[in-house]
């Protein structure tokens, strides 16, 4: 039978088990490549503590630079999460692209260079707003949803963007190679410029949620509110989405694609799992953002061949997936447990009823005595198997609620039976008041009962009974209890 | 313009193709999971990078079993983490495809020493090259590109999927917990779903580049969701939207350039445009609810176009409606 329960309990955690698997397998992989590369070239102490310490002009620059815009996506990411508009980032991302070929043609068609940087940075924000504008225009005047008007700005911008990048390559005059790098980023090659670019932006774009934040809280949780309230949504979004826009363009050309991506999504989902205040979340993602950009970028410096963008998604990846398991505000294993501890006291609660309502069937006299219950009884007065029941059994044993009585029978302990009175006389009260107050046919309200009685505090019950005043200890039943009518 | 034989190849393929993706896209669209196409040909990189670094080959069936395996992969994952994690739905699904994503490049970058594997090829795909694989008709001198066949055979198998599915995907796409309870488990159709568009996605870009893939999934419903308000009519008008932006799409990548001064562009490139193209009109002129024609009088269409507007009728009620089961 234990067998049994184990494998209850592989296949109810099997998805989450071969999630785990999967991680795992990747990580042995990476770790099998990085064993290989270690002996290859095995880094000495002094380049750990050069790395560590930021020793390395060049490492500084890109550390520093990955940190930074880790806590600047973690700290908009959390608003976009809110908003439930996650993917946004990924619409955006992809929609930056015709507006860098459109850029290089025309500072080409201009007599320039082509790959002048703010050039390029200012096509990519135009054309990343315009597809931002079709997104909320899409979604405003349509009865399309959020995810069809991404997914159309993303696609058909990325189809244009590819369209125009191929006739860049096309082009006699200057060269458009590394317009990819774009797309997949180019961390370990970040300059001077690059970093000053995105210490500015997350420097604006903190100061301005720091100064909207009360607003974009309104904005994140209850929008019908606060278009009632007269607070400009429209103008709140475009305010929103002009701050994702800023990380994003700046991101994308020092980082890549996927990793801005990843940046935005999944450091604020993270930061869930650990926090049910607001605050705290946005501060807790920004914190997991510079981590895993912190920890990504040095593990990247000091082996070789470990593209900086991928281990940092998967550092963010793996904190997640932490997270996820053991984050103390609505992390699994924290959810497991107390749905768990819930289900075992209504387990106790229904065993010590029913046992409650069949001495009281037993007797006629007013003094209720506390005899020997055989097992065949109590199992026919719930609808509960063998083998549950058996463990409920068991569970009671091992809270002094049940005496030690012949095979075959159970007999309640003093303690227990104090416990069953309790119960039966809370179930009891609760069904009176919902007869008398809430209209419900006395046949049904035991299943009513039910359901609310198992959360029942003290100070609620002392409210019952001044409301409804029982003269008995234990009020009698309001229906049938034998064991064709329970439940 | 000189147009051959090799483009109207490309036109067919590409047609294939959208249709194929506009079908299970349709209900994508009503899932709200429109994103899913794009998820999944992000996340497959590692099944190929897999699959190849495995067998040290490059033969396509081994390339198409580890995409497809690692494309349910992230349906599955996705809808995991957002049930265990109770973590929104886009959100899950973007975490998954990112790791996915950079585990794929992991292997890549590290294995680099064996492996040409190229992810801008893997990802762009090139639906000009299509022509130039044939495969022979036995005991006739007919040659039909290879993806030509893949992708009608994928188109084949979609309508066969819809079809045989249609009311158990509408049931379940309208109202899941009425589906379940009268015993189509919404959840194995959404699995199956899933495993479809992860086919259909890996067989196509496989053949023609994700470009096409991601754009036909979403962008021809979602025009056929503004001008139709019956599911059946919705799904035959996507593929016929595909179809059509897949033909103006070839058009325009080797006519349009041309004004400017360039030669020809990227044609699985310009299918999307197009795709784009044919939604901006049917949002701008759909005949009584189009954003510019919605100001205009009701009559102007009645006697314009001849017909009744029994589809447009009802603007105050901003959902497909359910058609009886």
């Amino acid at each position: 039978m234990r067998g049994m329960r184990l494998a209850g309990i592989l296949a109810r955690s099997g998805p989450l088990t071969a999630l785990l698997l999967l991680f795992a397998s990747s990580a042995v992989w990476a770790g099998n490549g990085a064993a290989s590369a270690w002996t290859k070239s095995l880094p000495d102490p002094s380049e750990f503590v050069e790395i560590l310490l930021l020793q390395n002009y060049n490492t500084r620059l890109v550390v520093g630079g990955t940190t930074l815009l880790g806590a600047t996506c973690g700290l908009v990411g959390t608003f976009l999460l809110l908003r439930k508009r996650s993917l946004l980032g990924d619409s955006l991302a992809h929609a930056t692209l015709p507006g860098i070929g459109i850029a290089f043609m025309l500072m080409v068609a201009a007599g320039f260079t082509g790959k002048n940087l703010p050039g390029l940075l200012a096509g990519a924000t135009a054309s990343g707003a315009a597809g931002m504008l079709a997104v909320l225009a899409i979604r405003n005047t349509t009865r399309l949803k959020d995810d069809a008007a991404m997914g159309i700005a993303l696609s058909v911008s990325f189809g244009i963007g590819i369209a125009v990048l191929r006739l860049t390559q096309n082009m006699p005059q200057g060269s458009a190679a590394g317009l990819e790098s774009f797309i997949y980023g180019k961390t370990a090659s970040m300059v001077f410029s690059d970093f000053w670019l995105i210490t500015g932006v997350s420097l604006c774009t903190t100061v301005a949620c720091a100064m909207v934040l009360k607003e974009l809280t309104l904005l994140c949780f209850d929008e019908q509110y606060a278009a009632a309230q007269g607070w400009p949504t429209l103008y709140l979004d475009f305010l929103l989405i002009g701050l994702v826009i800023a990380v994003t363009v700046v991101g994308l050309q020092s980082v890549g694609l996927i990793l801005i991506i990843a940046f935005l999504i999944t450091p604020a989902s993270a930061a869930r799992f650990w926090t049910n205040r607001y605050t705290s979340m946005i501060l807790l993602a920004g914190v997991i953002g510079a981590v895993s950009g912190w920890f990504g970028s040095s593990f990247s410096a000091l082996l070789p061949r470990l593209p900086a963008g991928a281990i940092i998604v998967l550092t963010a990846a793996s904190i997640f997936l932490f997270s996820m398991f053991f984050g103390t505000a609505r992390g699994v294993l924290l959810r497991w447990i107390e749905h768990r501890r819930l289900r075992r006291r209504v387990g106790r609660q229904h065993l010590l009823r029913a046992a409650y309502e069949i001495l009281e069937t037993g007797s006629n006299q007013p003094h209720i005595p506390n005899v020997s219950i055989p097992f065949p009884q109590l199992l026919a007065h719930r609808s509960w198997s063998a083998a549950h029941l058996r463990k409920l059994l068991r569970d009671a044993r091992r809270e002094d609620h049940l005496e030690p009585s012949a095979p075959g029978t159970i007999r309640l302990s003093e303690n227990g039976f104090g416990e069953a009175a309790r119960i039966t006389r809370n179930h009891r009260l609760w069904e009176l008041y919902l007869i008398r107050h809430a209209d419900i046919a006395p046949s049904h309200v035991d299943r009513d009962a039910d359901m609310v009685e198992h959360i029942l505090g003290a100070e609620l019950v002392h409210q019952l009974e001044a409301e409804l005043q029982p003269r008995a200890a234990v009020p009698a039943s309001p229906h049938d209890i034998t064991a064709a009518a329970a439940p | 313009m000189n147009w051959g034989s090799a483009d109207t190849w490309i036109v067919v393929t590409g047609a294939f193709c959208a249709a194929a993706c506009a079908l299970p896209g349709c209900f994508l669209l009503l899932r709200r999971m429109s994103m899913m196409g794009d998820a999944i040909s992000h996340a497959v990189l590692p099944g190929l990078a897999l699959a190849f670094l495995f067998t040290a080959s490059r033969a396509s069936l081994t390339m198409f079993a580890g995409a497809a395996v690692v494309g349910v992969l992230t349906a599955l994952f996705t809808q995991w983490i957002s049930r265990f994690g109770e973590v929104e739905h886009g959100a899950a699904m973007g975490i998954v495809f990112t790791t996915l994503f950079a585990i794929g490049l992991l292997v890549i970058v590290r294995a680099a020493d064996h492996v040409d594997l190229d992810p801008g090829c893997v990802l762009y795909g090139a639906i000009e090259l299509t022509p130039l694989d044939t495969w022979s008709l036995p005991g006739s001198g007919f040659a039909i590109p290879r993806a030509t066949l893949l992708l009608a055979g994928m188109f084949g198998f979609n309508v066969l999927f819809v079809y045989l599915l249609f009311k158990e995907l509408r049931l379940s796409a309208f109202d899941p917990a009425l589906s379940t309870t009268l015993g189509f488990p919404s959840g194995l159709l959404h699995y199956l779903l899933m495993t479809d568009v992860a086919v259909t996605t890996v067989a196509a870009f496989e053949a023609v580049g994700s470009i096409i893939v991601i754009a036909m999934l979403i962008v021809p419903p979602a025009a056929a969701c503004l001008l139709s308000r019956r599911l059946s009519t919705l799904i035959v008008l996507s593929v016929l939207l595909a179809v059509l932006s897949a033909a103006l799409g070839h058009l325009a990548a080797i006519t349009l350039p041309r004004l400017i001064g360039f030669d020809t562009t990227s044609s699985a490139g310009m299918m999307a445009a197009a795709a784009g193209f044919l939604f901006l009109l049917a949002w701008l002129f759909h005949p009584g609810d189009g954003l510019l024609t919605r100001h205009f009088p009701r009559s102007l269409f009645r006697s314009a176009s001849g017909e009744p507007e029994s589809e447009s009728t009802s603007p105050e009620s901003p959902s497909v409606p359910r058609s009886a089961p």
